[in-house]
């Protein structure tokens, strides 16, 4: 008996120094049912930057590190989380300007309302008689790919004056780019203007516009290329590094595109070709072509984002009142549908579609199309219950 | 100034070290027999006498005891399906030393080396005035006795390479201030009462402003200054009175609170003060029939957030664990007479944000609860070799679907 109770004192020990358990510890999710991830076929040195950008982008910024005086979050990752949508708790208003005069209200505040504000502060309101619309944020997913379509390519998208009579037309934005980006070769101008692609109303020319702009406008943190204070309107010193910049931008350049389920299901086979037949393709183009990026990764690959990158006229009920640039108040740029299935995994269980998160199903955000999409809508509302079943299963396969 | 302080800790260390060396080697020469107290830790009085309640070297004729405990383990683990493989940890190195100044003045010190030396805190260095059994004086840096765990934290002395949640993540265990206050025990039949009272320098902005992202009274621990003055010149106030039957168990209820923000800088207002509280419930039993040993504890947190600061940060938190553990095997193994062999089981519940958002109206997240099986062997009271495997859940701030996370600790803790 004694024997026995020592040799299962020594098993104890022997089993607990060998301990390297592979049982019992947490299996990886596949590939297809997160956002978060490298593209494949980087560098060793593009996925160091990968690592960099991605903690960056989680950085909490504190009170001692630049965060406010006026803010509306404190960290990439509160408003894209997981690197997906995000949810009304970081929705946030942009006020000032109904045309293409500029914003009138850029010393009462705009563009942006910071509506937080670190203690001894007091967090901005909406001014009265400010047009405004709320924006709620868009999944980073796949963005070195859509950075990397060429202008040409857009510019041959666009059909500014409908001469096919499909009723849709789709415009770039044409729009004034500031001082600090670089021009993407082959950048095509007209009349000292560039198209800028990214925001909802793709007032933004590039990523690094786009993340400077966040961090001073979302966060109150000033930059080399933003270096003015919300609050103040004062040129501060940087409270965030370049280098520290140039990361989040590579980062969100080698960001993977995110990938579909179930497409071998028949129903969603059946739904992707309704999505054509009805015109939503028109618009949300499923498949585009990156030009030269020095990321050989993304340099002349073909990808499904389901968007144009181009503005459209989205009718009266999704106008409101306020734009950026050279954008009407009506018009919006479409929104990439890629990962729309794993939209509930990042906006807490529930979806917030459309630009300030208006429509809790997928199906709300579709009958909310109007305007150059108001045929497309009607389409959709013409089909069976079943075909509408196919083409929602579809849309959740992206 | 940070690095001055560090270095002078340091010297301390060595110091100390250097008299537990010469202590024992002049002991051997003149063969003078240290005394090794020997106390059944797992039996301690009440949570408040953990501190002197520890298995000390007496030296012969010398008024001063030293004691000691290490903490090591190995810890594979995965969370989400992303291992970090397999690592060592040398999680602490705690030296204690007493002395007994006089018949009613004692002065007890607990330096805790922390990973390898990255850390050096100490956790307890005060003086004890015994004026009589119900009433004594303690200056000095103490520990704060919210909960139990704070004050009663050994290694050794648990079944579980993890301290609980509610202990580290929630409150800050462990939590040690500059103060003094008075304590006391009153005894009749097989009843004990126990109080203690301290003002302390306590906490500073870091809580609600922080990388965790959440409001966090740990965040409040990096800040050493408050070793050198308060932070805003409001005393945080620690209370606990435990109550403790000799064949049923104890009881603690605690309380501690006070002004966490700075309000006032040179004369000028900068905000209003805002408060933090927090009540505790600790309760520990064993159950005759099954010599089955119970110990738990639980937490609220509430905290003055200013309404225009962000919700990331929550106004209300909740936690708490229970440990049980039942031990299988008494009996002579290896010829360590009284060796045993237990099976245990802890829950950990932590939500750092109660409430829901202004915006939506749900429920906030940021919650997390784990489950940790473990067997355990004592071949003494004061060492202890664990095995555990740890399964955990944490949900981020918007209820999304929560991180998964298993590991398997083995590890060994012991006095000295
Ligand atoms: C307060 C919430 C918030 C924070 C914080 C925030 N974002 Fe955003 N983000 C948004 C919203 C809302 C939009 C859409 C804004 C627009 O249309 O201009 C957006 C748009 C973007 C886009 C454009 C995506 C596209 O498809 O066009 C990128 C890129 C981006 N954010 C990156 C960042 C980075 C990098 C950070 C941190 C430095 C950050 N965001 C911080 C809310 C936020
Ligand atoms: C004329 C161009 C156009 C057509 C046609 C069109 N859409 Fe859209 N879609 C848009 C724009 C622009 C938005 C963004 C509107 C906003 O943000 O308020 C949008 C938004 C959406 C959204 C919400 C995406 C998000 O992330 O919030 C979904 C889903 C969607 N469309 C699906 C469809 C479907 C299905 C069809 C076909 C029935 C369709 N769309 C037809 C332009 C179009």
């Amino acid at each position: 008996m004694k024997s026995i109770i020592n040799i299962c004192f020594l098993a104890f020990l022997i089993l607990g120094f060998l301990v390297s358990c592979e049982e019992g510890l947490i299996d990886a999710p596949q590939e297809n049912e997160i956002l978060d991830g490298p593209i494949e076929g980087l560098t060793t040195a593009q996925q160091i930057q990968f690592l960099n950008g991605d903690l960056a982008f989680s950085d909490v910024f504190t009170i001692d590190e630049g965060l406010g005086p006026i803010f509306i979050a404190n960290q990439c990752l509160s408003c894209h989380p997981g690197d997906g949508r995000g949810s009304p708790f970081v929705r946030f208003t942009r006020f000032g300007q109904s045309d293409s005069s500029g914003n009138q209200f850029l010393d009462l505040g705009g563009p942006q309302l910071q509506h937080k504000a670190i203690p001894g502060f007091q967090p901005e309101e909406l001014p009265d008689g400010a047009p405004f619309a709320d924006f709620i944020a868009p999944p980073v997913t796949g963005l070195g790919f859509l950075d990397a379509v060429s202008d040409a390519d857009l510019i041959a998208l666009s059909d500014p004056n409908d001469s096919n009579g499909d009723g849709i037309s789709g415009v770039p934005h044409w729009n004034s780019i500031p001082d600090y980006v670089s021009l993407r070769p082959n950048s095509v101008q007209q009349n000292g203007m560039y198209i800028s692609r990214f925001g909802k109303k793709a007032n933004s020319y590039d990523l690094l516009q786009q993340t400077a702009g966040a961090y001073n406008q979302d966060m109150g943190v000033t930059s080399l290329f933003e270096p003015h204070d919300p609050l103040t309107g004062l040129e501060e010193d940087p409270e965030v590094s370049t280098q520290v910049i140039n990361d989040v931008v590579a980062y969100l350049k080698t960001l993977k595109e995110p990938i579909p389920r179930d497409q071998n299901d028949p129903d969603v086979i059946v739904g992707k070709e309704l999505f054509t037949q009805i015109q939503c393709a028109v618009c949300h183009i499923p498949t585009l072509q990156t030009g030269f990026s020095p990321i050989e990764a993304i340099s002349f690959k073909e990808f499904h984002p389901y968007t144009d990158l181009l503005l459209h006229d989205m009718g009266a009920g999704l106008d409101d009142g306020y734009t950026e640039g050279y954008a009407e108040t009506y018009e919006w740029r479409t929104p990439p549908l890629w990962g729309l299935g794993l939209a509930r995994d990042a906006q807490g269980g529930q979806l917030f579609l459309m630009h300030d998160g208006r429509a809790t199903s997928i199906e709300e955000a579709i009958l909310l199309h109007g305007g150059e999409a108001e045929q497309s809508k009607n389409n959709f509302i013409q089909l069976s219950e079943l075909e509408k079943e196919q083409l929602l299963k579809f849309l959740e396969s992206l | 100034m940070k690095i001055y302080t560090s270095i002078y800790i340091k010297q301390i260390i060595l110091s100390l070290t250097f008299t537990l060396v010469t202590h024992s080697l002049w002991a051997q020469e003149v063969d003078s027999i240290k005394v090794r107290t020997a106390i059944d830790t797992t039996k301690t009085e009440l949570n408040m006498d953990a501190v002197y309640n520890r298995p000390f070297l007496n030296f012969k004729k010398l008024p001063v005891a030293l004691g000691g405990y290490l903490e090591a383990n190995s810890i594979y683990s995965s969370e989400d399906g992303v291992s970090e493989g397999l690592s060592f940890q040398a999680r602490r190195l705690t030296v204690f030393m007493s002395a007994s100044i006089s018949k009613r003045i004692k002065f007890l010190t607990e330096i805790e080396l922390e990973e390898g030396g990255k850390e050096i805190a100490i956790e307890f260095a005060a003086l004890d005035v015994i004026i009589a059994p119900e009433i004594n004086f303690r200056g000095g840096i103490i520990m704060n006795p919210i909960g139990a765990f704070n004050q009663n934290h050994d290694g050794p002395k648990w079944e579980f390479v993890e301290r609980p949640d509610v202990a580290v993540n929630l409150l800050p265990a462990t939590w040690s201030n500059p103060g003094f206050g008075i304590f006391g025990k009153m005894h009749q039949d097989n009843w004990t009462l126990g109080y203690e009272a301290y003002l302390t320098n306590g906490f500073d902005g870091s809580i609600i402003d922080n990388e965790e992202n959440k409001t966090f009274l740990p965040a409040a621990k990096a800040n050493g200054e408050r070793f050198e003055e308060s932070n805003n010149g409001q005393a945080l106030i620690t209370g606990k009175i435990a109550l403790k039957n000799r064949t049923i168990g104890e009881l603690g209820l605690s309380y501690m609170g006070g002004v966490y923000n700075k309000f006032e800088e040179d004369g000028l207002t900068l905000d209003k003060k805002r408060r933090v509280d927090v009540f505790a419930i600790d309760v520990n039993t064993t159950l005759k029939k099954f010599d089955t040993y119970i110990v738990g504890e639980a937490a609220f947190v509430k905290v003055d957030v200013p309404e225009t600061f962000t919700q990331q940060y929550g106004e209300k938190q909740f936690g708490a664990f229970i440990d049980i553990v039942q031990p299988i095997l008494k009996r002579n193994v290896l010829n360590w007479e009284n060796a045993t062999l237990n099976l245990a089981v802890r829950f950990d519940y932590v939500d750092w944000n109660i409430g829901s958002f202004n915006e939506t109206q749900t429920d906030i997240g940021e919650d997390l609860w784990a489950i940790t099986p473990a067997i355990s062997f004592r071949p003494t009271s004061q060492t202890v070799f664990r095995l555990n495997y740890r399964f955990q859940e944490q949900t981020d701030i918007l209820n999304n679907p929560a991180a998964k996370k298993a590991s398997w600790l083995f590890g060994l803790s012991t006095y000295f």
